[in-house]
């Protein structure tokens, strides 16, 4: 793996200027996470608007570059999004949208760590568990 | 290659077969020994002549191979115990330092400690210290206290010497801080622990492997180490204990080979050290911890710890240059063991161990199992860079320009 091709421009300004930090006043879904490996947190919060779609959303947590900007990158690409969106949502889309680094086995889970946290609140307001695919990945 | 000039580390590494391998088409520079150390030719060999040429049980089979074992097994101990400035008696091979700091927990604290007991550690221990006497604490109703750290990231005595007016039943410290590198004067720590009535448990996970280590002179109850951090196989490692403690003690894993007579209600305990070593114990990982005692007995631990020592100033000094670099711990080297965590500017931890990795330098990055310590430090995580007797001035170089490297991708 190239460090050049995963830190790309984007990577950083979304790690230094994340898009849609911060908590929302008022919310219908509110979900956290860790990843214990490398002690990265998240929270994300969603406001579900009218045809159950993704009204507001926001996220806090502190981690590493790829981990939040990757949270940060999912919360502008659901916002406005119905709640089965997400439930289609893959991992080859989380890729996708970071422009397909070549990560590690590792650090693979940090640039899931968002899409696991979305996934987990959507899941549970929608009156389901979300059961990580491979948790000893 | 720039020497330290206290050990030939051109034969030193010859014997490292690992240190031959490339990570992405670079040297490996192996800077993650506080998690594990590389393994010797001389390791590796005693491993592989237990199973090729005697492998069998210890202390039951009468036939060669077990007498041979036995020896072996034996005259491990041995060297392991005089190793640290103890005897075979009151060495106890464990898996390594998180299965002895939970015997203690068990063998002892289920026996002794009561509700209402204070059970002191420290806040710069890693979690093996911590989470078996919370666990204490929480099965006996006892209270788990913790001694603070003064800003250059060494114990608090003041708050020490006030939790010991409070009587504790237990002192559990580490002698050196696998995040901080501070080495703490754990012989002055005990003794006043016992005056107050404590019984002491010493982490020398990070001390053992790379200082001169006299448990007698330190004179704790318990103190507690791993093999694997010491050129040692991983699954071995030994908890030091006075015999009378010991024998004092319940056995902790039941079974065969701690038992002298058993009946249908009630059973009789095998001598110390054997009563802790239920089931078939790890006989060849013991041979190989012996072999790697060996090894650094040849070097002089003298030596070892003067070359790290060597090691750390130059590191401390070069890499402080680096803009944005901010490292944890004391700034006497004469006060810490040979591992430097930092952080730079505002790259995480587990990027900047990635960039290092293209480079093929390996340091370790994240909490260090030490979470109380790094919200003490005010930080998520830290990365890590930690010594052996094969690393050279060499390796800090190239730890520099991989920082260097991130340095500019992160355009700190």
């Amino acid at each position: 793996m190239s460090s050049a091709d995963i830190y790309k421009e984007l990577i950083l300004d979304y790690y230094r200027n994340p898009k849609n930090f911060g908590k929302l006043e008022k919310f219908d879904i509110d979900a956290r996470d860790t990843n214990p490996l490398c002690g990265d947190e998240l929270e994300m919060q969603i406001r579900v608007g009218e045809g159950r779609k993704i009204e507001e959303i926001k996220f806090t947590g502190k981690g590493c570059a790829i981990s939040q900007a990757s949270a940060s990158m999912l919360t502008e690409l659901a916002k406005g999004k119905p709640l089965d969106w997400v439930k289609q949502l893959s991992k080859e889309d989380v890729f996708k949208m970071l422009g397909n680094p070549d990560l590690g086995p590792s650090r693979v889970k940090c640039a899931l760590l968002g899409m696991k946290v979305l996934k987990i609140g959507v899941y549970g307001y929608l009156g389901a568990q979300y059961e990580d695919p491979d948790p000893t990945l | 290659m720039l020497k330290t000039e206290v050990i030939d580390i051109e034969k030193v590494r010859a014997d490292f077969p690992i240190l031959k391998r490339e990570v992405h088409g670079k040297r490996l520079v192996y800077l993650d020994n506080a998690a594990t150390t590389q393994k010797p030719q001389q390791v590796i060999d005693a491993l592989v002549d237990f199973y090729s040429r005697y492998n069998s049980n210890v202390h039951r089979s009468v036939h060669t191979l077990g007498e041979e074992a036995t020896a072996a097994y034996e005259a491990s101990r041995a060297k392991v115990a005089r190793f640290v400035g103890s005897v075979p008696r009151e060495l106890v091979f464990v898996r390594g330092t998180t299965e002895a700091t939970n015997l203690v927990r068990f063998a002892w604290g289920e026996k002794n400690v009561k509700a209402g007991d204070v059970l002191v550690t420290t806040l710069m221990e890693h979690h093996s210290n911590i989470v078996p006497w919370q666990l204490l604490a929480r099965s006996k109703g006892a209270t788990l206290k913790f001694v603070g750290l003064k800003p250059d990231g060494t114990l608090d005595m003041a708050s020490f010497e006030a939790l010991l007016k409070e009587a504790p039943k237990m002192v559990a410290v580490t002698h050196c801080s696998n995040v901080l590198g501070t080495i703490n004067d754990v012989a002055a720590i005990c003794a006043k622990a016992h005056s107050a009535g404590a019984t002491t448990v010493v982490d020398g996970a990070q001390s053992v492997p790379h200082m001169p280590v006299d448990i007698a002179a330190i004179g704790s109850d318990f103190y507690a180490f791993s093999g694997h951090k010491m050129l040692g196989p991983t699954g071995i490692g030994a908890l030091v204990a006075r015999k009378q403690l010991l024998e004092e003690m319940d056995p902790f894993n039941s079974g065969g080979e701690m038992i002298r007579e058993v009946f249908l209600d009630h059973s009789t305990w095998n001598e110390v050290p054997y009563k802790f070593e239920g089931g078939t114990v790890n006989i060849a990982d013991s041979i190989g911890l012996g072999a790697a005692v060996d090894y650094l007995t040849s070097l002089g631990m003298a030596k070892v710890r003067e070359h790290e020592v060597r090691l750390l100033d130059y590191a401390l000094q070069t890499l402080s240059e680096l803009k944005g670099f901010k490292v944890y711990g004391p700034g006497d080297v004469a006060k810490r063991g040979g591992v430097i965590s930092f952080n730079l500017a505002d790259v995480h931890p587990h990027d900047l161990a990635t960039i290092l990795d293209e480079e093929g330098v390996a340091i370790r990055s994240g909490h260090h199992c030490a979470q109380p310590l790094m919200n003490w430090l005010d930080v998520a995580a830290t990365s890590r860079a930690s010594f052996h007797v094969y690393n050279s001035y060499d390796d800090v170089d190239a730890l520099k320009a991989g920082l260097q490297k991130a340095g500019a991708i992160f355009k700190v």
